[in-house]
């Protein structure tokens, strides 16, 4: 198949299906005698990335795979087509992602000793619901605490492909290094 | 706004005024709780207010500010936000044993408590930093969306037909005949009840679209077992609570919620 045929097909199927595609998955849409190699395809969404440079619309590669989006400088207008602005997360809803995305796998009593103040319950289970945050295993404690892992969703959601895309943390100075202090009453 | 009268003193000088920078109203404590994530956020402002590394801060005069903050909410109810109350003690802990004078080098085994609470803020800023910065970044559905468009209604590859029910007494059929090749095991009796299998069944099938039918028969349950729950099954059908569906002809049976 030519890139000319498989350009408005994919373009079709990621569309239709309004989520991000993997290019494994667009394989499968061809039966078995015209199936494109995975080259093909990543050759065909490449032309069909650059075909959105004058568009409203770009081709980002997320975690789950491919998927056509908006382009982010045009949210000043498009805000306008809802009348309810969408909720932001409260800080202990972001800090709690935050840890679990940084230093996950990680417990609920490790998120609180970070934090210094107890996990809101109904934040783990918000964050389970939406599939953001799975529980990979369990530390081998008293009570076998979950271990807590971000989700291919929780990537998608952020615009990333990977953890390693994360914005990078600041970094830490070694505590021990600390000049002694005098105290004036 | 009410009048209030403070009865704290800070350095020997009454203390008349709320700081100016946090405006501190009569039900403080919310205000507290919904401005500060805990108490290493609150402090984490108190040593940002005076614009310091965290590393060079004087303990001993940030564990001041904040205790003067715990001071002005004394009389509120403060039982809610223990957080803070630790964090007062250990700050009052560590001014304490600045206070007074070291033994030299007793055994080297103390427990700097200061450096210890600094690399807790430190920890703490870096994930506040980061939760900041995940904010910022475009959220799908909020900063940037993803493009769908309707596509013309096409029929399903699926087609759920009605079975007979010679197929399902087939199936069933199929099971039994399983289970004999089974009977030389010793099964210890069970009390099985029909009603406790349709409500096992139906936890079955809540997580999953379908169930294939010989999932559902454990052959070690022996022929009785395998009766009520099939008993179970077709009692599930006839009140309308499950479904029974065949893809195809020769096809496996698969049980779903209706």
């Amino acid at each position: 198949m030519s890139l000319e045929q498989l350009k408005p097909i994919l373009e079709a199927a990621l569309f239709a299906v309004g989520h991000p595609l993997s290019v494994e998955r667009m394989q499968t849409l061809f039966p078995g005698d015209e199936k494109p190699s995975i080259d093909e395809i990543k050759g065909a969404l490449k032309a069909l990335g650059d075909d959105c440079q004058t568009r409203g619309i770009e081709l980002k590669e997320l975690a789950s795979g491919f998927c056509f989006q908006t382009k982010e400088y045009l949210n000043p207008w498009l805000k306008n087509i809802w009348q309810e602005k969408p909720q932001r997360y409260s800080r202990a809803f972001l800090e709690t992602l935050a840890l679990i995305a940084y230093r996950q796998p990680i417990t609920r009593g490790e998120i609180e000793a970070i934090r210094g103040v107890a996990v809101n319950a109904n934040i783990i289970k918000t964050l389970m619901e939406k599939e953001w945050i799975r529980t990979v295993g369990y530390r081998d404690l008293p009570g076998k605490p979950a271990l807590f892992a971000t989700t291919r969703q929780f990537l998608d959601y952020f615009n990333l492909k990977s953890l390693e895309d994360l914005p990078s943390l600041l970094p830490l100075t070694n505590a021990q290094a600390i000049p002694e202090e005098g105290f004036v009453v | 706004m009410n009048e209030l009268v403070i009865n704290a003193k800070v350095q020997g000088e009454p203390f008349t005024k709320w700081p100016k920078d946090l405006y501190i109203p009569p039900d403080a404590l919310e205000v507290l709780l919904d401005t500060f994530e805990g108490p290493l956020d609150l402090l984490l402002y108190l040593i940002k207010q005076q614009n310091l590394d965290i590393l060079n801060i004087s303990i001993a005069s940030v564990a001041q500010q904040y205790l003067e903050y715990i001071q002005l909410m004394k009389e509120l109810r403060f039982e809610l936000a223990a957080e803070y109350l630790l964090m007062a003690a250990m700050l009052a802990e560590i001014k304490s044993r600045l206070l007074l004078p070291r033994p030299i080098e007793a055994d080297g085994e103390e427990i700097d408590l200061r450096s210890e609470l600094i690399s807790k803020l430190q920890a703490y800023e870096q994930i506040k930093k980061a939760a900041q910065d995940l904010d910022k970044l475009p959220q799908q559905g909020i900063d940037v969306f993803w493009a769908i468009a309707e596509c013309h209604a096409f029929e399903l590859n699926k087609i759920e037909s009605e079975i007979d029910v010679s197929v399902l007494l087939n199936a069933f059929k199929a099971v039994l005949e399983r289970a004999e090749l089974n009977t030389s095991h010793v099964i210890a009796r069970e009390v099985l009840s029909v009603r406790e299998r349709m409500s096992h069944i139906l936890d079955l099938l809540r997580g999953d679209n379908k169930i294939c039918f010989s999932a559902f028969f454990k052959v070690s349950e022996g022929r009785m077992g395998l009766v009520v729950t099939f008993i179970a099954i077709l009692e599930l059908v006839k009140q309308s609570l499950i479904e029974l569906i065949q893809e195809d002809l020769l096809t496996v049976l698969q049980v779903k919620l209706v």
